[in-house]
């Protein structure tokens, strides 16, 4: 059932919990590398930078765009919050991912254009394994709302530990994370400057930062929902998963993209239908 | 409350610098002297950033990248002119194709001198250039579309062709 106040909490809060998040992050890795590293606030004031700079944009769509971007970034996750159906979050979010490419295509930029073409190969990659994942819920929880898998007594991630793996591996895809950040990047890789995002400038760009805290916490949440039937554990479950995708981050260079679809296609296939496959077969059919 | 201060991002522009200077800005990145602990990001796109870094002197392939680069910074922008190259022309103010310092272009508001600048004295700058972006937003400074239209070549300079 759709429950109100959890949408509330997640459009207020989620912003504030996913600029600590990000962070964090950016104390971690600065201390991996060996540096002192930002203050954990930094995200705050980048984007309260963002917004004191001058709106600078080449079409004027393009905040448009950014605008669709962040409302449909904190529908999707606001539907999720509230204990939505599970399918319409992730065409919500795929929905929002496609503002943001529309945006970068918007510019008659190459660097932007290069960016907007990696961002839509990037969805491409990740999307058979998210809603496989949603399938996946399904069988092992008979409901595709979110509200009945957080609450379920199945341990889901038992059930169902292949596509939690897989879904692992095109989180990293989702979160940005090196060697996936093939359309944008936190780091300093400049081969297509800033991708996706370069067109965009003050607080256009700001707004994109504050859609990817919505998007980060989401994208927790829905890390928690394979460990729904102990908090305790999901809690623990969602910061493993996240210092491990720091991790990785930070000990693996940009691949290319070619490397990125059919890594995440082949991952899916094996690990996400042989999952499920075995545990329509051990369950006997659909029932 | 102003966060300007506390988050500038750099681009960084080689303008027909000798790498020394360049060397020393990647130095300030490095785990030794770590600017990111002050919010400072070198990014690679102009419309990210807020301070322009601009090692070398200007000459007549880059005249044209750095008024364009200077162009595409939105505002509130400050320029920091690093080395003695950027900051005058340095010891190539008297050849042919050398048309001096950065502000012979573009204004400039921090001058780091040094052959080359020491990472020290870059982040002083850069520190210092914080309290004139600072100033530029609290007064609504804008800065000014630069263009080339008054460009002159050196009498010298190559017409093209065979002279």
């Amino acid at each position: 059932m759709i429950n109100i106040v959890w949408a509330i909490v997640f459009v207020l809060v989620a912003p504030v919990i996913g600029g600590l998040v990000a962070g964090i992050d950016r104390k971690i890795t600065a201390h991996m590398q060996g540096r002192v590293g930002p203050s954990i606030l930094q995200p705050f004031y980048d984007v309260g930078k963002l917004f004191e700079k001058e709106q600078t944009v080449v079409n004027d769509t393009q905040t448009f765009y950014a605008i669709c971007y962040i409302i449909f970034m904190i529908f999707t996750g606001a539907l999720f919050f509230a204990g939505g159906d599970l399918l319409l979050v992730i065409f919500a979010l795929t929905l929002a991912q496609i503002f943001l490419v529309m945006g970068a295509f918007a510019a008659n930029s190459p660097y932007s254009y290069v960016g907007a073409e990696r961002e839509l190969l990037q969805i491409m990659a990740y999307e058979p394994m998210v809603i496989l994942t949603a399938v996946g819920m399904f069988v092992a929880t008979k409901s595709f709302n979110v509200s009945d898998i957080a609450a379920t007594t199945t341990p889901v991630v038992l059930l169902i530990p292949g596509i939690f793996l897989g879904f692992l591996y095109v989180l990293t895809i989702k979160l940005r994370k090196s060697p996936f950040d093939i359309s944008t990047s936190h780091h300093a890789h400049q081969e297509i400057v800033k991708g996706v995002t370069t067109e965009f400038s003050g607080p256009s760009l700001g707004l994109i930062e504050i859609t990817h805290w919505y998007e980060t916490v989401f994208l927790l949440g829905f890390v928690y929902l394979f460990f729904g039937f102990n908090p305790l554990i999901g809690i623990a479950a969602v910061i493993i998963v996240y210092l491990l995708e720091i991790l990785i981050d930070n000990t693996n260079a940009r691949v290319r993209w070619q490397f990125v679809v059919k890594s995440s296609w082949l991952i899916a296939v094996i690990v996400g239908v042989v999952n499920l496959a075995a545990l329509y077969l051990l369950s006997g059919g659909l029932k | 409350m102003t966060y300007l201060a506390k988050s500038p991002w750099i681009i960084h522009y080689d303008a027909s610098s000798c790498n020394g200077c360049d060397i020393e800005i990647l130095a300030c990145l490095t785990p030794m002297y770590d600017v990111e602990r002050f919010g400072i990001i070198n990014t690679g796109n102009p419309k990210h950033a807020d301070i322009f870094v601009v090692t070398g002197s200007i000459n007549e392939a880059n005249r044209e990248v750095i008024q364009n680069i200077y162009n595409q910074i939105p505002d509130p922008k400050v320029v920091v002119a690093v080395g003695i190259c950027a900051c005058s022309g340095g010891v190539f103010r008297e050849c042919y194709n050398v048309a001096g310092g950065i502000d012979k272009l573009i204004p400039v508001d921090v001058y780091v001198p040094g052959c080359a600048a020491r990472p020290e004295s870059i982040i002083d700058g850069i520190v210092t250039a914080l309290g004139v972006l600072e100033e530029k937003r609290k007064n609504h400074i804008s800065s000014p579309m630069v263009t080339d239209h008054d460009h002159k070549a050196h009498h010298k300079h190559a017409q093209g062709g065979a002279q």
